[in-house]
């Protein structure tokens, strides 16, 4: 599989999102953000970082880098794409995903590793997993809060679109403990732990590895 | 056309746990600040722009904040004044 790792200035996942990509066998690649070409890519990474500097709310701004609109499109066509912690944020401000995250409840940055529940299989990212499979992963985030008004939430539970739950403590206050959403069609999914962080034995576990595995998705939209 | 300031103040939603409100409302206690019952944390924009009328730089101010300025899910956004630049 062909998978674009984006680059905004500021990103600082990139390369272990890459390295990610790479040890789940694929041809994965970098494209800068001024670049609207995906290079036929089968899955997109957006990852995580400071994209321009969190500049007026994280996510705002890196919406508009001309890369996005290819975004967009692979997105709308059905293409594989996730967004991990700052392109969670990204994902939400273009309005791919509902809601938003805002500034942790406590106010402070949290480092951490996490138990997330898997709620949902039913993701290019998530179908080698079980749904109840709990994982440990790192969050590494200020503004990492999910929210979202009463009746999106209730539609996400109803839907099936919760996608992580945290288990065992919510380190933002995220509402209803979500760490993670995909859209109606599932091609599309957001995240603030990193699963990139977690995928050799070196780096204490491999519970994200599978998250690149990317079995049965459609080839080359973009 | 003529040159306007328009200021846009930016707030939390009503109802939204606002962090940064509840950490100025205890920090102003510990001053010794007495009687502060609740304090909200927003932000202000002065945005300049060249436009025919008053009428126009509003009608622009709120597509911009629609778009762009405010996030609707979270923010709600007030166009405080417009005037005419000096």
């Amino acid at each position: 599989m062909k998978v674009a790792v984006v680059r905004f200035p500021g990103s600082n996942c990139d390369a272990d999102a890459l390295n990610a990509a790479q040890l789940a066998g694929h041809d994965a690649y970098f494209v800068w953000h001024r670049s609207a070409d995906l290079g036929g890519a089968d899955a997109v990474i957006l990852p995580g970082g400071f994209s321009y500097g969190d500049h007026l709310r994280c996510g705002a701004i890196a919406r508009f880098s001309p890369v996005m609109k290819s975004v967009a499109a692979h997105a709308k066509a059905g293409g594989s794409l996730i967004g991990i912690c700052n392109g969670f944020q990204i994902l939400c401000e273009a309005h791919l995903l509902p809601g938003q995250l805002v500034r942790n409840e406590k106010l402070s940055f949290v480092c951490k590793l996490v138990t997330l529940r898997v709620e949902n299989d039913q993701t290019p990212f998530t179908n080698r997993y079980s749904v109840g499979k709990e994982l440990r992963m790192p969050v590494a985030h200020g503004d990492g809060r999910y929210v979202a008004d009463e009746a999106t939430l209730d539609m996400l539970e109803r839907d099936g679109r919760v996608v992580f739950r945290y288990v065992g403590g919510n380190p933002n206050g995220a509402m209803r403990d979500i760490a993670g959403i995909r859209n109606a069609e599932g091609n599309v999914v957001g995240m603030m732990p990193h699963p990139e962080r977690v995928v050799e034995p070196i780096l204490g576990s491999t519970d994200g590895l599978a998250m690149f595995a990317l079995a049965g998705i459609p080839a080359g939209v973009s | 056309m003529k040159s306007f300031v328009g200021r846009v103040r930016v707030m939390p939603r009503a109802g939204l746990v606002d962090p940064q409100g509840h950490a100025v409302e205890h920090a102003l206690g510990a001053l010794g600040f007495a009687g502060v019952s609740r304090v909200r944390v927003g932000r202000t924009f002065e945005i300049s722009v060249e436009a025919d009328s008053e009428q126009q730089v509003r009608e622009r101010l709120r597509e911009m904040c629609e778009k762009l300025v405010a996030n609707p899910v979270t923010e709600d956004f007030t166009i405080d004044t417009v005037e005419t630049a000096p």
